[in-house]
């Protein structure tokens, strides 16, 4: 198994979804409410995976503008998962040392008054190790 | 009714009015919430990954207590809800989590996911029922005009929740017809406001928080609600106008059933 089929294999295990399934309907990327803001959209993510280019994935804008609010999942006619498969390759990336999307360090001037625990505690969940 | 009730970090500190006035409704309308003892955080959002059980753990744990109580385990947050809720089900049908998170906790039983998690508007419509509520409504909001915002949490995936039609709910519309105001339906009422990428990515989250306000505005509501912290403070403070204000539903439950001056702000 090559590097890249292995990266492969490790979104497939650890989203648990079969990209296989998928028929390039769409119907994620139109329900994707970041769909303008991703460089690759929610169906070309599934493609990825399918032609092991993990790569270009863990290098991807999409990785920290998918909000994991299922509206893909809900609507997969197929039960591909698409934003499973986008947390998978988050994982992958932030479980290596260093990779963490959000530093210590620049969280004080990101907080607010008003801010709600709920959402720092999401955002370490989603973006750190 | 004895309710095991698990509250989370929000709402016993920026969200304590959410948590405040459910529990003084609960009181009046006949249930009763005992808190989890020693409840730890949830974690906000599911742990998606197949491989994670650790971040799992703080979920059974208030799980297998309530259990161990024999009771159903109430939320609030539609967070702490989805999370809990999923847990629960990873627990009852995955069985490499099931296996995986009962060899750390070596309980006396080990959990199985039997307990049943029911979110608060679930208990109003399955339990109280919201003809019953509505009879007992002595300050009707009449003439308000509200819009539901479910947000994704509390309703996506639809086969997990089983909170409510996932493409087409109607539980909060229903809510609301019971506390005598009229339910304004808009198209955005189950779209995603940002969730957490309202720390880091402003321009995103103001433009989802947009969209979601101008429709509700646009079909007439004069004021929303929410069960979730987090929807509350985008719509709030990360839109670029924030005519239309949005409450928790249980502020308005606490105005219809006459108790809401039994909270102190
Ligand atoms: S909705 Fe499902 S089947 Fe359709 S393109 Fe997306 S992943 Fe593939
Ligand atoms: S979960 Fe992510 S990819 Fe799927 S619709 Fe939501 S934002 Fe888009």
């Amino acid at each position: 198994m090559t590097k890249a089929e292995k990266q492969a294999e490790l979104i497939r295990e650890i989203s648990g979804t079969d990209p296989y399934k998928c028929m390039k309907c769409g119907k994620c990327s139109a329900s994707c409410p970041s769909f303008s803001e991703m460089d690759i959209k929610p169906h070309q993510f599934v493609s990825y995976v399918l032609h092991d280019d993990i790569e270009t994935l863990a290098n991807s804008r999409s990785l920290w503008k998918c909000l994991s609010c299922f509206a893909c999942v809900e609507r997969c006619p197929r039960d591909v998962k698409p934003g499973k498969l986008i947390d998978a390759a988050r994982q992958l990336v932030i479980r290596q040392r260093g990779q963490d999307y959000l530093k210590a360090d620049e969280i004080p001037e990101l907080l607010d008054p008003e801010l709600p625990q709920q959402l720092l505690v999401s955002a370490f969940r989603r973006y750190r190790r | 009714m004895k309710y095991s009730y698990y509250p989370g970090c929000t709402l016993k500190n920026k969200a304590k009015e959410l948590d405040r006035y459910a529990r003084v409704c609960a009181e009046k309308l006949g249930f009763e919430l005992e808190e989890i003892s020693e409840w730890q955080c949830c974690g906000g959002v599911y742990p998606l990954g197949s491989d994670e059980i650790a971040t799992k753990l703080a979920s059974v744990r208030a799980l297998n207590e309530a259990k161990e109580k024999n009771q159903d385990l109430i939320t609030l947050c539609s967070a702490c809800h989805h999370v809990l809720k999923r847990v629960n089900d990873d627990m009852k049908n995955v069985e490499d989590i099931r296996t995986r998170a009962n060899n750390y906790m070596q309980l006396a039983q080990p959990y199985q996911g039997e307990t049943k998690v029911v979110h608060y508007l679930e208990v109003l419509r399955d339990v109280i029922g919201f003809d019953a509520l509505k009879e007992k409504v002595t300050n009707p909001l009449a003439g308000k005009k509200i819009g539901a915002y479910y947000g994704c949490l509390v309703l996506r995936p639809g086969k997990i929740l089983e909170f409510d039609d996932p493409e087409n709910p109607s539980i909060i519309e229903d809510f609301i017809r019971a506390i005598g105001a009229e339910p304004v339906i808009y198209p955005y009422r189950n779209e995603c406001c940002g969730g957490y990428i309202s720390l880091k990515e402003k321009e995103l989250s103001r433009s989802m928080t947009d969209k979601i306000m101008e429709s509700a505005a646009g079909f007439g509501a004069d004021m929303l609600i929410t069960a979730c912290p987090l929807c509350r403070y985008n719509l709030n403070m990360s839109g670029s106008d924030s005519a239309v204000p949005v409450y928790y539903f249980t502020e308005l439950l606490a105005e219809a059933l006459g108790v809401k001056e039994e909270v102190s702000r």
